[in-house]
């Protein structure tokens, strides 16, 4: 019997890539590193393999602790570990921070080898098409050949539906929860609304603000308060927060009056510190440009029909920027294409960020969706 | 959807050797390999027997999270979503059998739902509980609202809102201009020929297209 625990202790590793990489904007990455983690182990023929994609702000480190008092574990340590959902007593989890991020993977804070100052501006635009390139190449240098499972929420539940297109024979499931198959034009402007924030801020400098010492922290934090409101659900708001009152009194300032303030210039001052705004535009634009459709006249199943893969797609109710509507368009794709395909529209109160949640129900929908896959050699 | 709370799932478990016997009944009408869709599939028992037997291609259609669960449990592809809401998500012609299996009378929209498992399926099976059958007569003679094992809910406690006897749907189906090719009425899971409105306990249509 496995318990539920963690990981425990964890580190990253960094992967060197030497061979040039073209991406889709036809820029073309002479070098570049990945940093990455795996829990768990893999097995004997490299079947029991587990690809964690991350969203807008996620990293490579998805579960454990790098420190004992490490004040918070990975980003997704309530779904990944020993007994938990996602296994690692059975399944070997790798987690990668995408290029272009900004948590040791080759990105615009990372420094250029040829000037010798960090890419800055001139970072590419990378997209959805370029990190599942680029995450393909991370599973050569681990010897896999096929995944278990490609597994992501949001822009990563995009990534993991790219997988199964860019690659069909190397993904045997992709679990795509909280996702989309593009974004709408109301999605898409909130990313242009957190962008002209982060751009028009005077410390921004066109995007080469490393060498003036400066990091354009009023765009990159009122990008995250934006962010954070629509990762929310009114009702979940509601809850928290209210109309709760900083202090016992009006006070008929522009100051914090609100508790729902307090808290987003909180979540904006934090992820400030250290988050990088260059990172941040290319997240939101690798977003707005995900469309495999696009290339089949707007036709998803079209679109879908080279996927392979079983699919397990999730969504949530009350997520309004992911709305299950959109789930329900890649899951009428996935049918159109007879591929074995579970859909599962979960009752939650949290909005996008129930896909973070440890909601009992969903977690048991995804444990169940994991157990059943089957792998060589490791029943 | 009757299938979907808690107290029916059980009697679905207690009841698992004459629901056998249902589902014997409605794999003869489905081909081998066929592609089936199941509205209302519960912990997706039907699909699973019908893809041990068959080798269908199935997928499930439920509401209720706990069914939802027990399907992917199962292995049986599962689609959450609301039959109330139709069928939209589903092509047109895009399964060979479309089954609604002792969910009609628990149906709001029962006629849409009927007319869209014809649209998205070259046939459809539709079983449902005959409130004609001679034990309900018998109830509603003495004064109650009948209670059975097909019907196993109070009058103020149950998810059925458009029961309908054999007659019914017989008239149903004429009227909607859907052509009926087979229709099987049991009682405790045996075939009942003699006066079926009366003596059959479970009605079994097979249902196409009148064109």
């Amino acid at each position: 019997m496995s318990e539920l625990s963690s990981v425990g202790i964890v580190a990253p590793q960094t992967a060197h890539f030497s061979e040039p990489l073209t991406l889709k904007c036809g820029a073309v990455l002479p070098a570049y590193d990945l940093v990455f983690e795996t829990y768990g182990t893999l097995n004997a023929d490299k079947s029991n393999a587990v690809l964690i994609c991350h969203a807008l702000s996620g990293t490579h480190h998805v579960a454990g602790k790098y420190r004992e008092d490490d004040k918070y574990p990975g980003w997704w340590d309530n779904m990944i570990g020993p007994g938990k959902p996602l296994d690692t007593n059975r399944f070997f989890v790798i987690g990668v921070n995408n290029l272009g991020g900004c948590s040791g993977s080759t990105g615009p804070r990372t420094i250029h080898p040829a000037t010798g100052k960090p890419w800055g501006s001139t970072f590419p635009v990378v997209t959805v098409d370029d990190w599942v390139a680029s995450q393909a190449r991370l599973a050569d240098y681990l010897g896999i050949d096929c995944f278990a499972a490609i597994v992501g929420g949001s822009l990563g539940g995009m990534q993991a539906l790219q997988w199964a297109l860019t690659y069909p024979d190397r993904v045997k499931n992709a679990l795509v929860i909280a996702a989309a198959p593009n974004l709408t034009a109301q999605n898409m402007a909130f990313n242009e609304v957190a962008r002209q924030a982060i751009i028009t801020d005077p410390e921004f400098y066109g995007g080469d603000y490393y060498e003036h010492n400066v990091v354009p922290r009023r765009g990159l934090r009122i990008a995250r308060m934006l962010g954070h409101i629509t990762y929310l659900s009114d009702d979940a708001m509601g809850a928290k927060f209210g109309r709760k009152m900083k202090h016992n009194e009006i006070k008929y300032s522009f100051d914090v009056e609100f508790e729902m303030e307090s808290y987003l210039r909180y979540q904006g001052d934090k992820f400030a510190e250290t988050f990088d705004a260059n990172t941040y535009l290319r997240m939101t634009r690798a977003l707005d440009y995900f469309d495999p459709a696009v290339e089949f006249n707007g036709d998803l199943s079209a679109a879908l029909a080279k996927a392979k893969a079983d699919f397990l797609v999730v969504s949530f109710t009350s997520d309004w920027r992911f709305s299950t509507e959109r789930s329900r368009e890649i899951v009428k794709a996935l049918l159109d294409n007879e591929l074995t395909v579970s859909y599962a529209e979960l009752t939650a109160a949290h909005g996008h960020d129930a896909f973070l949640m440890p909601d009992p129900h969903y977690h048991a929908v995804v444990r169940a969706y994991l157990e059943n896959i089957e792998f060589g050699g490791a029943k | 959807m009757s299938t979907h709370t808690p107290a029916q799932a059980h009697t679905h478990f207690a009841e698992a050797a004459s629901e056998r016997r249902d589902f014997a009944a409605i794999a003869r009408w489905i081909a081998t390999g066929a592609k089936v869709l199941d509205l209302g599939c519960g912990d997706g028992a039907l699909l699973g027997y019908l893809r041990d037997t068959l080798n269908v291609r199935g997928y499930g259609v439920e509401r209720a999270d706990a069914n939802v669960l027990a399907c992917v449990k199962n292995g049986v592809n599962v689609i959450q979503m609301d039959l109330e809401a139709g069928l939209s998500g589903f092509e047109a012609q895009s399964f060979d059998v479309v089954i609604l299996s002792q969910t009609l009378q628990a149906m709001h929209n029962t006629e849409g739902i009927v007319m869209d498992m014809l649209r998205v399926g070259k046939e459809a099976v539709v079983t449902f509980p005959n409130f004609g059958y001679w034990r309900h007569r018998i109830q509603l003679i003495a004064g109650n609202m009948p209670v059975s094992r097909n019907l196993p809910y109070q009058w103020y406690d149950t998810p059925n809102v458009h029961l309908c006897t054999i007659s019914d749907f017989d008239n149903f189906c004429r009227d909607h201009n859907i052509r009926v090719t087979e229709r099987l009425v049991l009682t405790d899971g045996k075939p009942v020929s003699v006066l079926p409105n009366i003596l059959g306990s479970l009605a079994m249509y097979r249902l196409g297209n009148n064109t």
